[in-house]
């Protein structure tokens, strides 16, 4: 298993995860809790598509796709506040229509179906230098926003026209947490896969509100969840040669279920506790 | 008397609909003033336009102090179910318009947290989630925050809405006692009660309009008419 850690390529996809993990666990507890969720996982199907077009006409991959996705990220909020279409549907045309024209792109160029699998599934070979030194300067961003904001994010998060009324401009947190989830997505994508990379954002957050019920019990515990899950995920994948991304959505899954269960199991117990009592 | 906030000739409305049109009112140090009116009459737009959170399409709105510094209770329905939260992390948040140019709360906005929690007793729901509290314990969350945030002027969006009526008059009596305290509250309601029996000040919205002391307004046509309407005899 130690072996797994003295290949280059293998050093350089877990600290490209471990820091895609830390980040987008951290921006997932405030998408999910605003009920943004889907705002992730239409972006990652605009990077598909960004990918497919940059791979066709040989682009660089990062400086094509970033632009793209986060203009994508930017329209998609200003979707959820004006458009009359529901912002669910716009998402999921967005989505589709990025979806298709990827696979177009791939298969009429290519006219092979290998890169597609790569691409929506994702491939711990496609971790280069640049996506090494570009994740390190993505999380020191993410994290220290975070961190710095937590009190005004929670403000925001928490009940956005209260934060308001206090001279908060919630808007402009909004949009700072969608390009920054917007990075987080293309810096993982490739290696986790477009499909699967939405789950890293809603999975840690959904787990961790099973157990905590703090704002920041549930950011914690967020961000250990995600660093746990990717680093098993990956061992297994290494172990068993299944890709990548899906194992670590597999544990993500079991992590959910266990947590569910323990916490359906404790309000149970506390029910009759309380019964007996009385 | 110190007046905070004059409105002068108002008109409130969205792109193609006028709200509410030609509203006159003040409010000064110590007010409680209560805003009345049927649905639709442009009570929450009012609100909205005091929180600086929509434009008046024209009139003028002024204020003596720094206007982000008005503690504001929203409607309890504003806030989602299920948020992962404590008490304590609620009532602090209401400090978020003092941090300035600062990231993080000082000891003194900590301090103050816990003041308005002892004032508002909730204390020993501190570490509680807040999801899981009753509607008037939340309310009383929510007013500690608000606290928090309010230098000088309460504005309270339907307080009651939803309580049962022994909650109801605590609450009322809680904001009675922030009024004596030398609080100015500013109160949105449906509720004639605190019409009657707390506010020094009437603003009616509505196809007749009002705004004018306590005592003028109940014998006022406009008054009489509200006090049938919402079905209480003396």
């Amino acid at each position: 298993m130690i072996e797994m850690f003295s290949y280059s390529f293998m050093q350089r996809a877990i600290l490209v995860g471990l820091l895609v993990s830390l980040c987008s666990s951290l921006l997932g507890v405030s998408l999910v809790l605003r009920r943004f969720s889907m705002i992730g996982d239409g972006l990652s199907h605009v990077g598909f598509g960004a990918l497919a077009i940059a791979t066709v006409f040989s682009f660089s991959p990062l400086i094509f796709t970033i632009p793209v996705v986060v203009i994508a990220a930017i329209l998609i909020l200003r979707i959820n506040e004006k458009s009359k279409i529901g912002s669910d549907s716009a998402i999921a045309l967005i989505s589709s229509s990025s979806l298709a024209i990827g696979v177009m792109m791939i298969s009429y160029v290519k006219g092979t179906n290998t890169d597609i699998n790569n691409f929506l599934f994702g491939s711990l070979l496609a971790v280069g230098k640049n996506d090494a030194y570009f994740s390190i300067a993505l999380s020191l961003v993410v994290l220290f926003s975070y961190i710095l904001l937590y009190p005004r994010l929670y403000a925001v998060t928490f009940d956005p026209v209260f934060a308001r009324s206090a001279s908060i401009k919630a808007d402009r947190y909004t949009t700072l947490l969608a390009i920054l989830s917007a990075l987080t997505i293309v810096l993982g994508m490739r290696m986790l896969g477009s499909l699967l990379i939405s789950a890293l954002i809603i999975f840690p957050c959904l787990s961790a509100k099973r157990v905590s019920s703090t704002y920041k019990g549930v950011t914690i515990l967020s961000a250990a969840i995600s660093l746990a899950a990717f680093m098993v995920g990956i061992t297994i994948s290494y172990q068993l040669g299944t890709p990548v991304g899906a194992s670590i959505v597999i544990i993500h899954l079991l992590v959910f279920i266990i947590l569910s269960l323990f916490s359906f199991i404790k309000e149970n117990i506390q029910k009759k506790l309380l019964l007996n009592e009385q | 008397m110190n007046t905070l906030i004059t409105g002068k000739n108002i008109t409130l409305g969205y792109e193609d609909q006028i709200v509410a049109r030609n509203i006159d009112f003040s409010v000064s140090e110590g007010d409680y003033l209560c805003i009345l009116g049927d649905n639709g009459a442009g009570k929450s737009t009012l609100v909205k336009a005091i929180l600086n959170l929509h434009e008046p399409l024209s009139g003028e709105l002024k204020f003596s102090f720094d206007r982000s510094k008005i503690g504001y209770l929203p409607q309890r329905s504003q806030i989602q179910r299920d948020f992962p939260s404590s008490v304590y992390e609620v009532v602090l948040s209401g400090c978020v318009n003092s941090l300035k140019g600062r990231f993080f709360y000082s000891k003194e906005d900590k301090k103050r947290a816990y003041e308005n929690m002892d004032k508002m007793d909730i204390k020993r729901l501190e570490k509680q989630p807040f999801a899981l509290l009753s509607g008037g314990q939340q309310q009383r969350v929510l007013l500690a925050r608000a606290l928090c945030a309010a230098k000088k002027v309460l504005l309270l969006d339907e307080p009651v809405a939803g309580l049962d009526s022994h909650t109801s008059s605590e609450l009322y009596k809680t904001i009675d006692d922030l009024n004596n305290d030398g609080m100015t509250i500013i109160m949105v309601t449906h509720d004639v009660h605190p019409a009657i029996n707390s506010a020094s000040t009437i603003l009616h919205l509505g196809k007749a309009f009002f705004f004018g002391a306590k005592d003028d307004y109940f014998s006022s046509s406009v008054g009489k008419r509200y006090l049938e309407e919402s079905g209480h005899h003396d």
